[in-house]
């Protein structure tokens, strides 16, 4: 008699014994041959070796409990042997395993299933290559959508009733007045943060009166405008492309254009525009935070009095300081608001892509705010203001 | 199977109360479904079926009363033995409830490489078996869920769901969205898989095709309570929605096929 059963058992785990008697080979599977029980069982099945007999008889009597798993490994053995010729008879096969044993036996014959391979290095170039080629053709893609933009703009100021005025006000509410505990804060940290920085450097010079021009020309031409658009595009350009997203793949979108009503103006327009006026005013309120921030800041690290500091805030700002910053502001607010929008309109119908496309209109309309605000410098200073 | 005796339902609800913003939608609810028996919900939108579904499996809190699965108090249970209980049965949500960035070959090993230590090749092979054992090809096991349609996706659902071998089924709408050739076919599949698996099934459906088809008994939760019987019993029932139910043109025509 051969045990295989390899290790001490508890009285329900799975077992099964083989014999030889004659020209019969005999086996006794018995116990739990369930999922728990499979990996044990799953190399002793593949050592079973009738030993050059034909028949094999399989006695399924002591059999406790049998699931999907044990009949595999069962019926798999079975099925190997008799591809080498082998004839194999089951008995004493309880009622209830029955119908089991016939859906695995004549339903389960396929192939054991591929997972898809581990990333290679050739797979990694692809990537990189499709990414490549899916940046320019959306590059392309948004010049487009600007066009549209643009002509559907143009079309609305040509007829001004087409201008959803609830939607706009609406926008204007959620991109500006709601923004405006987090900007406000923000601003007034960074203040802080650079008449810190600034006071530390320029006392070893005996300037630190000076930080006060650092901090204007700071906060008012650079870092107001682009903490305000930052946030924006975290704020609202993400909301933008998560709402349209949504609505896409809940079919709203399809329903809107069925009803003869235009996408661009209905969902897109008030959107752009209101994020357009948004930006401006939020910009102005994070200077004006920024430099309260700043004020703040000298007043108690280097004593500068607030009238002090008003007056020489009055000398630094200086011909055009005040107005680039602003200037700025609405080309940021288009960005953001064409880029959310655009990524929103090209959500596939699934709940990944929502997600990925949100993801990617906050880094793209963050990147493209930043070098529009370096090529600004750069005309700005050519043009020498 | 062992661990439960016949006269101990698998599923046991006492006493339910759901009451979602100030809405009071299920009113003491007691609720028994037994081993071995697949079981259709029904109700009008909005009766709480799948709000039902949803507190059995644990998903949900109820308001006031107890349910117990396969024996143990759903809101008594440590995490350690609600993880157990998890792996006692499978559920079904109505689009299969797929993970989309996994192919379904993936999809369906998802319980197996949590709760088992079957070494891999043989995860592959079981894989094969219960994506067979649903009725889906071969070829499909490499698709990602995106790729599928809408039926063989709840058949891909269907085989992780199945994945543990467990002991109840739960499905929600399986036939919804199916077309009836598609739908028929899937109720026969339940009908099978319950046979050679020796499931209880806890089925919400709004097809009466499928309860004719699959059903064993059929609670109608209808005036937030619940009632239970046969489609033989329940066409005679009083109750004005039941008896439009199954009686209407709809339940007419498919009792009468």
């Amino acid at each position: 008699m051969d045990d295989l059963a390899e290790r001490p058992k508890p009285a329900e785990a799975a077992w099964f014994r083989t014999e030889q008697d004659g020209d019969t080979f005999h086996m006794t599977v018995g116990g739990r041959w369930v999922i728990s029980e499979a990996r044990r069982l799953d190399p002793l099945m593949k050592t079973i070796d009738p030993n050059g007999h034909t028949r094999i008889v399989v006695d399924c009597g002591p059999l406790e409990q049998l699931d999907t798993v044990g009949a595999w490994l069962l019926l798999r053995t079975a099925r190997v042997l008799r591809h080498r010729g082998v004839q194999v008879q089951p008995v004493n096969v309880r009622e209830e395993y029955r119908a089991l044993v016939h859906t695995i036996d004549h339903d389960c014959t396929a192939p054991p299933v591929e997972l898809p391979p581990p990333h290679t290095f050739a797979d990694r170039l692809e990537r990189i290559g499709r990414a490549q080629v899916r940046a320019l053709r959306q590059a392309y893609e948004l010049v487009g959508f600007f066009g549209l933009i643009a002509s559907e703009t143009v079309a609305t100021i040509l007829n001004p009733r087409r201008l959803r005025v609830a939607a706009l006000f609406r926008q204007i509410e959620i991109t500006g007045v709601n923004a405006l505990p987090i900007v406000g804060l923000l601003s007034f940290l960074i203040g802080v943060v650079v008449a810190y920085q600034g006071a530390d450097q320029l006392r070893q010079f005996g300037v630190e009166v000076f930080t006060v021009n650092l901090l204007a020309v700071g906060v008012l031409r650079e870092l107001g405008g682009l903490m305000a658009a930052i946030i924006v595009a975290g704020r609202s350009g993400s909301a933008f492309t998560a709402q349209l997203g949504t609505m896409k793949v809940n079919e709203e979108l399809d329903a809107i254009q069925t009803s003869g009503l235009n996408l661009i103006e209905v969902l897109v327009l008030p959107r752009l525009l209101g994020l357009m006026i948004t930006l401006p005013l939020l910009t102005f309120y994070s200077n004006i935070m920024g430099l309260l921030g700043g004020m703040v800041m000298c007043y108690f690290d280097l004593s500068i009095t607030i009238p002090a500091f008003l007056s020489q805030l009055r000398e630094a700002i200086v011909g055009w300081t005040f107005w680039l910053g602003l200037i700025k502001a609405p080309i940021f607010a288009f960005i953001i608001g064409l880029v959310g929008c655009y990524q929103g309109l090209h959500v596939e119908r699934n709940a990944a892509s929502v997600g990925a496309l949100t993801t990617r209109a906050v880094v793209e309309s963050i990147f493209l705010v930043i070098t529009a605000d370096a090529i600004f410098s750069i005309l700005f200073s050519v043009l020498g203001v | 199977m062992s661990g439960i005796a016949s006269n101990v339902p698998a599923i046991r609800v006492r006493g339910l109360v759901t009451r979602i913003g100030g809405r009071l939608i299920h009113d003491h609810v007691d609720l028994d479904v037994w081993p071995g028996e697949i079981l259709g919900v029904v109700g009008g939108s909005g009766a709480g079926k799948s709000v039902l579904l949803r507190e059995i499996v644990g998903l949900q809190q109820p308001t006031e009363g107890s349910i117990e699965v396969l024996g143990q108090d759903i809101a008594k249970l440590t995490d350690d033995e609600l993880v157990r209980l998890q792996t006692r049965w499978g559920v079904l949500f109505q689009d299969g409830a797929l993970f989309s960035d996994q192919t379904v070959a993936q999809n369906v090993q998802v319980p197996l490489r949590e709760h088992t230590d079957l070494p891999q090749h043989l995860m592959c092979e079981i894989t094969s078996v219960k994506l067979s054992m649903v009725g889906l090809p071969p070829e499909a096991a490499m698709d990602y869920p995106s790729q599928l349609s809408g039926g063989m996706r709840k058949r891909a659902g269907l085989a992780r769901a199945l994945a543990l071998d467990p002991e109840v089924l739960f499905l929600d709408e399986p036939t919804a969205g199916l077309d009836p050739i598609a739908a028929a076919q899937f109720d026969e599949l339940v009908r099978e898989l319950q046979k050679s698996l020796r499931l209880t099934v806890f089925m919400v459906t709004h097809d009466i095709d499928t309860l004719r088809a699959t059903t064993d008994r059929i609670a109608v939760l209808v005036d937030r309570k619940v009632k239970v019987g046969t489609i033989a019993s329940l066409t005679h029932d009083t109750n004005p929605w039941i008896h439009e139910y199954f009686t209407g043109a709809r339940g007419h025509a498919a009792l009468a096929s």
